[in-house]
């Protein structure tokens, strides 16, 4: 579904991606790993369009992304739910969740899709004319993945759902993110939170300053000592 | 007393509604680019050459009745668009390519662009014109007719309404509505409060912002090209530093608002507007200047981010 091939990227003069590949199928979870700089968040923008990388490649369902501006990838059917929730705090939630359907036109789906998300995570409902910016992180990185939804996306690319967020709310947004993958969304999860994003993910990758260093199906991962050692915290 | 003191208030009302219609532009493009257009106000001065070109080549000095008002409206609506156009032109050639240069860049462009907007006032001023008074002296202020009547609505009363208060007034209420309305209510609007507070994100959500930019500096130039038409029958002028002069009143306005702010921007013009006739009044019109700017000067003491601004940047 996703290819991304040897994509190199770089902040300015220092390359911070050197040559990254992964592939991701329709209906898995597959997650990305790895210490802070190791290039994760890079590897989705790059994907998302945000950022455009110097050399290599990325197709999704075989058409190439790296010529789209971000507003058309949107389009072909990849949300990004972007690190730090970088809800609109202005806006109202509603509003926020508006603007996931930006894109679309199909007036009776998008209510549907609305409800849908107001089910699974209610204080939405709740909060539905109140201010996005006032919202507890908890709520606002509940608002960013309902936003994402909206879209409506084939593949849905989290960056960092967990971070900061007390450990309910973390097992609250990783039960959503299995129950959206078992309604056919495709995931592609950057967290610093390995042990968690290994129990749930089909396949993962390791990424070390730039590069991919080990991959594998989640419960490989989860029994490699020098994963372990690394980024569980078990060594 | 009170007769004068309700002359100062509908004056600094008609004023200020023009300050506020140009403040807009300011703070609009502001919201968006966090960049100022410095060059907004010469806008407005040349919507007013081309207000007042097309008033001459319509007749529109000797129109009356119903003629004469749906001329005037078709001159609105005209200058308008010629004001959004000229605006957009200016970001398609000149702050675009620099879009991602250093905010230096396009603000010192801005003050170019300004100049060299001011210089094709002068060239236009000095058209043949009968409308400009042959065109012999491009830099002076050229006469606007007095198309409205001028008697007094309210009769014999001490205080002196005249149509073109109304219209004004109206007219410039009319018009910041539908911006509202705009902003609120539809997926543009919404799509420009979105990319003025992360563009990054907005991106993410499938708003081209780049069309968002082109829409605000349309939506701004146009009510500048509204604005000069107004001024332009308020005042009976045109010339060509008077975007230099007002733009700075209406972007003084938009910061006492808190730049950036819709509201805002309404509220600093009115504001700017009623202190202007006011301390015209009982100041003296010498000081206008002086008052205005050292009550500026206070206010962002105490609140450097303008009355409706909000206090602090909300970056999660």
């Amino acid at each position: 579904m996703l290819v991304v091939e040897s994509i190199r990227a770089a902040h300015g003069a220092i390359e911070v991606l050197h040559g990254i590949s992964l592939r991701v199928q329709a209906g898995e979870i597959v997650t990305l790993i790895g210490a802070n700089g190791a290039g994760k968040t890079t590897t989705l923008t790059c994907i998302s369009g945000l950022h455009k990388p110097k050399a290599g490649r990325i197709a999704f369902e075989g058409k190439d992304l790296l010529p789209l501006p971000a507003h058309q990838i949107v389009t072909c059917g990849i949300a990004h739910c972007p690190e730090g929730r970088r809800v609109f705090p202005r806006l109202s939630v509603a509003e926020n969740l508006a603007l996931g359907a930006y894109t679309r036109s199909d007036k009776d789906e998008i209510r549907r899709d609305l409800d849908k998300i107001y089910g699974l995570f209610p204080v939405l409902l709740e909060r539905r004319s109140q201010l996005a910016g006032t919202l507890s992180g908890g709520e606002q990185q509940m608002l960013a993945v309902g936003r994402a939804m909206m879209i409506r996306p084939r593949l849905l690319l989290l960056d960092e759902p967990s971070l900061g967020l007390a450990p309910l709310i973390v097992q609250r947004i990783f039960d959503v993110i299995l129950e959206l993958n078992r309604q056919g969304t495709t995931i592609l999860l950057v967290e610093q939170n390995a042990r968690m994003a290994l129990k749930i993910a089909s396949r993962a990758y390791v990424l070390e300053t730039g590069s991919v260093i080990a991959e594998g199906t989640g419960a490989e991962l989860l029994a490699d000592p020098k994963v372990q050692a690394a980024y569980l915290g078990d060594g | 007393m009170l007769d004068t003191l309700a002359q100062q208030l509908l004056l600094g009302l008609t004023n200020g509604m023009v300050f506020a219609l140009i403040a807009l532009g300011y703070t609009m493009v502001y919201g968006i680019l966090e960049f100022i257009n410095f060059a907004h106000g010469d806008v407005f001065m040349l919507s007013g050459f081309f207000a007042l070109t097309l008033v001459g080549a319509l007749g529109l000095q000797d129109a009356q009745g119903f003629a004469l008002f749906a001329q005037l409206a078709l001159v609105l609506v005209l200058a308008s668009g010629f004001g959004a156009l000229v605006n957009l032109l200016i970001d398609r050639l000149v702050y675009k390519p620099l879009r991602k240069a250093p905010k230096l860049a396009p603000l010192v462009s801005a003050i170019g662009v300004s100049f060299v907007l001011q210089n094709i006032g002068l060239i236009w001023g000095a058209l043949p014109l009968d409308v400009f008074g042959g065109g012999g002296q491009p830099a002076a202020p050229k006469s606007f007719p007095a198309l409205l009547p001028t008697d007094n609505l309210l009769g014999d009363a001490a205080l002196t309404l005249q149509l073109k208060d109304v219209l004004v007034i109206g007219a410039s209420l009319a018009v910041m509505t539908a911006l509202f309305l705009l902003v609120t209510r539809t997926k543009l609007g919404m799509a420009m409060r979105a990319t003025a507070q992360d563009p990054q994100a907005a991106r993410l959500m499938g708003v081209d912002v780049d069309r968002v930019v082109a829409a605000t500096f349309l939506v701004g130039g146009g009510l500048a090209g509204f604005a000069a038409v107004v001024y332009a029958l308020y005042i009976n002028t045109v010339y060509y530093q008077m975007g230099y002069q007002n733009g700075l009143y209406a972007f003084t306005a938009a910061v006492v608002g808190g730049i950036g702010n819709i509201p805002g921007a309404v509220l600093g013009g009115l504001l700017l507007g009623l202190v202007r006739a006011f301390s015209d009044q009982f100041i003296g019109a010498q000081w206008q200047p002086a008052v205005l700017f050292g009550i500026l000067i206070v206010l962002l003491v105490f609140r450097p981010s303008g009355l409706l601004g909000s206090t602090a940047r909300e970056k999660v």
